[in-house]
């Protein structure tokens, strides 16, 4: 069978519908194993003391957060290209989930930060370009909604995501090219990791529960949709 | 871990929460688009 038969909103529906829980139940029992864990096994980190444990929301939240970005930018461009209807309707299923994760991504930063660098809020361009992000999500947000014409809507929201797309890599970048108080990254594929085992096996754990949430939900969303728009 | 229970605490509520309203309000549409 060829994939291009599930481009059609009509045949993903039922895919979509039969997906859904079993990405929703993989993310539960990854939340599950994710937390034990990050709150019971990992040990307590020797400069930061408890407050460490932040990182096992923050840091897979302000991964999702890019990553949902990423995502949402390839299927705005797949509309665009091909003019496609699912391609702009995965587009809008994936932006409320990718600001929840940035605002998610922030607001537990902030609260990290507080104890451990003395403040909430840092202009630092890590800080800075996530803010960006949530304001593009929510201009995306925003401009569909605008919009009477469904296709139209997606055109336009297709525009602002591919041209958005480009602070991604200043996010994931801006501890390099900039002096910023936030740290570098703890975790690269291209050299080993800088934390204990049970502290990474959390987080990852965790990543992978948002992971799995966010296809669950983003699935059933664009069911949603597909039955908005087409009855 | 009373130090910080503020924080931490307070990162994970809010997480959570967010997450049951995201579910909770797209259900609500689903059960609306279906009715």
């Amino acid at each position: 069978m060829s994939w291009f038969w599930y481009a059609s909103p009509q045949t993903f529906y039922p895919l979509a519908g039969r997906m859904a829980p079993w990405f929703a139940g993989a993310a539960l029992l990854l939340a599950v194993g994710g937390l034990y864990v990050g709150l019971f096994v990992a040990p307590t980190d020797a400069q930061q003391g408890e407050v460490y444990r932040v990182i096992y929301i923050h840091v897979p939240a302000a991964w999702m957060s890019m990553f949902i970005y990423v995502v949402m930018a390839g299927w705005a461009a797949l509309g665009l290209a091909f003019n496609t209807r699912l391609s702009g309707m995965m587009a809008s299923a994936l932006a409320p989930t990718g600001a929840l994760f940035t605002f998610i991504a922030l607001w537990t930063g902030s609260l990290w930060g507080r104890p451990t660098w003395g403040t909430y809020w840092v202009w630092d361009a890590r800080l800075t370009s996530e803010l960006i992000l949530l304001f593009l999500y929510l201009g995306f947000i925003a401009l569909q909604a605008a919009i009477y014409d469904p296709r139209r809507a997606d055109r336009a929201g297709a525009l602002l995501a591919i041209v958005g797309a480009v602070n991604i890599p200043i996010i994931h970048y801006s501890v390099v090219w900039w002096n910023t108080l936030h740290q570098g990254a703890s975790v690269s594929v291209t050299r080993a990791p800088t934390m204990a085992a049970q502290m990474l096996t959390g987080m990852l754990l965790m990543a992978l529960a948002f992971w799995m949430y966010t296809i669950a939900v983003t699935l059933v969303r664009v069911r949603c949709i597909i039955r908005e728009r087409e009855g | 871990m009373s130090d910080y229970a503020f924080y931490l605490w307070g990162s994970y509520s809010v997480t959570f929460l967010l997450l049951f309203l995201e579910i909770f309000f797209l259900l609500k549409r689903k059960r609306e688009t279906k009715a």
